[in-house]
């Protein structure tokens, strides 16, 4: 099944469920899904987003911050010093031309970046800006600098210890080079703790991977061919995923991971179109972002709300730290498997500080927040949750209006991108999580068929749900996979650490060399 | 003194005309080795799946020896049944760069090659790999018709 013909089934589905009885019981069945799903999952999500004593600080956003930033120190700050390097191996000037026909560095970054660049960036950034203010970008730059240390740390571990199957295929990711590496080390624990992140990989692949992607998508369909019930683009999704990951039909994944690095060019053309159109504007926009950065320029929580949204939002969108690019990176044939490390750092800096800097500008530029003229603060909702904005917006629909104020039919290019970007996102996600379970439940056609429908019947769940239970789902889960990855990680970082120093000094003495082609 | 001839095959009636030429040429020459050399088109800026990553070690395996079993190995026996010193050889990349640089890291001092296989659009922007090979080698090139 081709988009053209998701768009149509999508409209005639929408147009089947306009009759006022079946609107009223399609309604039925979303706010039953809803509900059923928030009670579930509340007192998970809680636990992740408890905050730290007598503040309203996450303990989980200082996690991810905390690491990053004792990685960038304990490294020596690889993400400045390598940065050229890494764009020379992606480039290939360090490949071996005779192991061509392996996976290269520029596929292992391109498919790990099609699991990340997507909807995080469009509208997981409309949500921190629209709660936590322009500064809330500042603030996701800096998490995203910093991220860069702790993919490139996960990273080379990812193919240091990744299965190689007599079959020639391999299989990698924190599970793995938890439970070899602390064997490595002699510490005990590895094997729980390798279980433990597979079933908050699950979770997130069935979250963040999944469910967030199948709602926004719905978000942004409903919004151009009007509201109908969510559980109707759930199915059509599900069928379409359940055709590539179960029927095998690679098409139509082919299609997908052709057409979405060109969405993504494409955003980020629209975007800057819309910046030099706007060139005027942008000093001020940056203005914004660092007075909100330190000021909060009135936005629920000050400073400190714009803080934990930009920092979220980073975390949720390059996902460093996580542990999921590992995965992805893991089936690079390579020597040296530091140098995944070092392209891998280069994840955070495309998607979170070029493309999520890029839709925050937009949003701040097109002035779709409400300022109050007399304050120069931003006025906040009825709820007092989030910033007003001009009609009424939030998430993806708040980053569609900021880009048709600049060009009125993007909304129509923004809802494929966005379509696109989900369901690539869901098949990179659905082999995290598949990859996961297998390692909990072994390889088997069997197992695989059983994690691969249940993945689908969260697509229908997450269409079906309202935004917040499944955003704080997404978070949760995600985050959930962070605590034990970084957790390994403090332990398993002294090994990361000694491939650096060997390779820095093979550079350095000219032993590895550039391969001329 | 021993003079290398590369033959580049691509698995068509023009590599088999290619690979005729080289027989003839080699037959008036005292000493002459012949190398086959059979490069699979492959780019390292596609893009792939994940599962496609998983799995390309063992279709890039899979490749060579189709390669090797189909193409190459009948072309050097064929040679060396003759009578003549032949050794094959295969590779992924792109194919007009990839077969000179073997040409030349082998010591290859001519290539002959067959004329073009692709055609349509991809020939009328990129032109075939022949055209790629004759414009960019560093040893003289025979293209067969």
């Amino acid at each position: 099944m081709n988009k053209t013909s998701t768009f149509w089934l999508t409209a005639l589905g929408a147009a089947a469920a306009s009759s006022p009885l079946a609107a009223q019981e399609a309604v039925g069945i979303d706010a039953r899904v809803n509900e059923i799903f928030a009670n579930l999952t509340g007192p998970f999500v809680n636990l992740i987003f408890a905050p730290f004593p007598g503040t309203s600080f996450p303990w989980i956003v200082m996690w991810l911050v905390i690491a990053a930033t004792i990685f960038t120190f304990y490294f020596g700050f690889v993400q400045f010093r390598f940065f050229k390097h890494s764009v020379q191996l992606v480039k290939g000037d360090y490949s071996d031309p005779n192991d061509a026909g392996e996976v290269s560095h520029f596929q292992a970054l391109a498919t790990a970046l099609s699991g990340t660049v997507g909807l995080g960036n469009i509208a997981g950034v409309a949500v921190a800006v629209g709660i936590g203010g322009p500064g809330a970008t500042f603030w996701m730059i800096l998490a995203g600098l910093l991220g860069m240390a702790s993919k490139f740390t996960e990273c080379t571990l990812g193919v240091k210890y990744r299965n190689e199957y007599p079959d020639g295929t391999v299989s990698g990711g924190p599970m793995y080079y938890i439970s070899k590496g602390f064997s490595e080390l002699g510490l005990p624990g590895g094997k729980i703790l390798a279980v433990l992140f597979s079933v908050f990989c699950i979770l997130g692949a069935l979250g963040g991977g999944n469910m967030f992607q199948a709602n926004q998508a719905h978000a942004q369909i409903s919004g151009i061919v009007g509201d109908y019930p969510g559980w109707i683009t759930g199915i059509i999704f599900a069928a379409v995923v359940f055709a590539v990951i179960v029927g095998g039909i690679k098409s139509i994944a082919n299609v997908t991971e052709k057409v979405v690095p060109f969405m993504g060019l494409l955003y980020v053309g629209a975007a800057l179109i819309i910046l030099i159109v706007n060139y005027d504007k942008i000093g001020w926009a940056f203005g914004q972002i660092f007075a909100g950065a330190f000021t909060g320029l009135g936005v629920a929580g000050g400073f400190v709300g714009a803080l934990i949204q930009g920092f979220k939002r980073a975390a949720f969108s390059n996902e460093a730290g996580v542990g999921s690019a590992a995965i992805a990176h893991s089936a690079v044939k390579t020597k040296e498997p530091i140098t995944e490390g070092f392209v891998s750092l280069l994840e955070p800096l495309i998607d979170t500080v070029v493309i999520c800097t890029m839709t925050a500008l937009v949003i701040v530029i097109s002035q779709q927040l409400i300022i109050d003229p007399a304050t120069g603060n931003y006025v906040l909702n009825e709820a007092g949750t989030a910033i007003a904005t001009v009609d009424g917006n939030s998430g993806v629909s708040l980053t569609s209006a900021a880009f048709a104020s600049g060009i009125s039919w993007f909304p129509y290019v923004l809802a494929i991108a966005v379509v696109l970007f989900a369901f690539s996102t869901m098949i990179s996600w659905s082999y995290y999580g598949l990859k996961a379970w297998t390692y909990l439940f072994g390889e088997g056609k069997t197992t695989e068929l059983v994690f691969k429908v249940i993945f689908c019947i969260f697509i229908v769940i997450g269409a079906a749900a309202s935004l917040g239970p499944v955003i704080d789902f997404s978070d949760a889960a995600i985050f959930a996979m962070a605590v034990v990855n970084i957790f390994c990680l403090y332990f398993l970082m002294k090994l990361v650490k000694k491939e650096l120093g060997s390779y820095a000094a093979r550079l350095q003495s000219g032993e590895i060399k550039k391969f001329t082609h | 003194m021993s003079v290398k001839i590369v033959i580049g095959l691509d698995g068509t009636d023009t590599g088999e005309r290619a690979l005729a030429f080289a027989k003839d040429l080699a037959s008036k020459m005292d000493a002459c080795e012949l190398l086959v050399i059979y490069v699979i088109e492959w780019s390292p800026f596609t893009f792939q799946t994940a599962e496609e990553n998983a799995k390309r070690h063992k279709r890039r395996e899979e490749e060579i020896d189709l390669a090797k079993t189909r193409i190459v190995d009948p072309a050097v026996k064929a040679l060396t049944d003759a009578g003549y010193s032949a050794s094959g050889i295969v590779r992924h990349g792109d194919v007009a760069e990839t077969l000179n640089r073997l040409t030349v890291e082998n010591g290859g001092s001519q290539i002959i090659v067959g004329r073009g296989s692709s055609d349509g659009f991809t020939k009328r922007v990129f032109g075939t790999s022949t055209q790629n090979l004759v414009m960019h080698a560093d040893v003289p090139v025979t293209v067969v018709g």
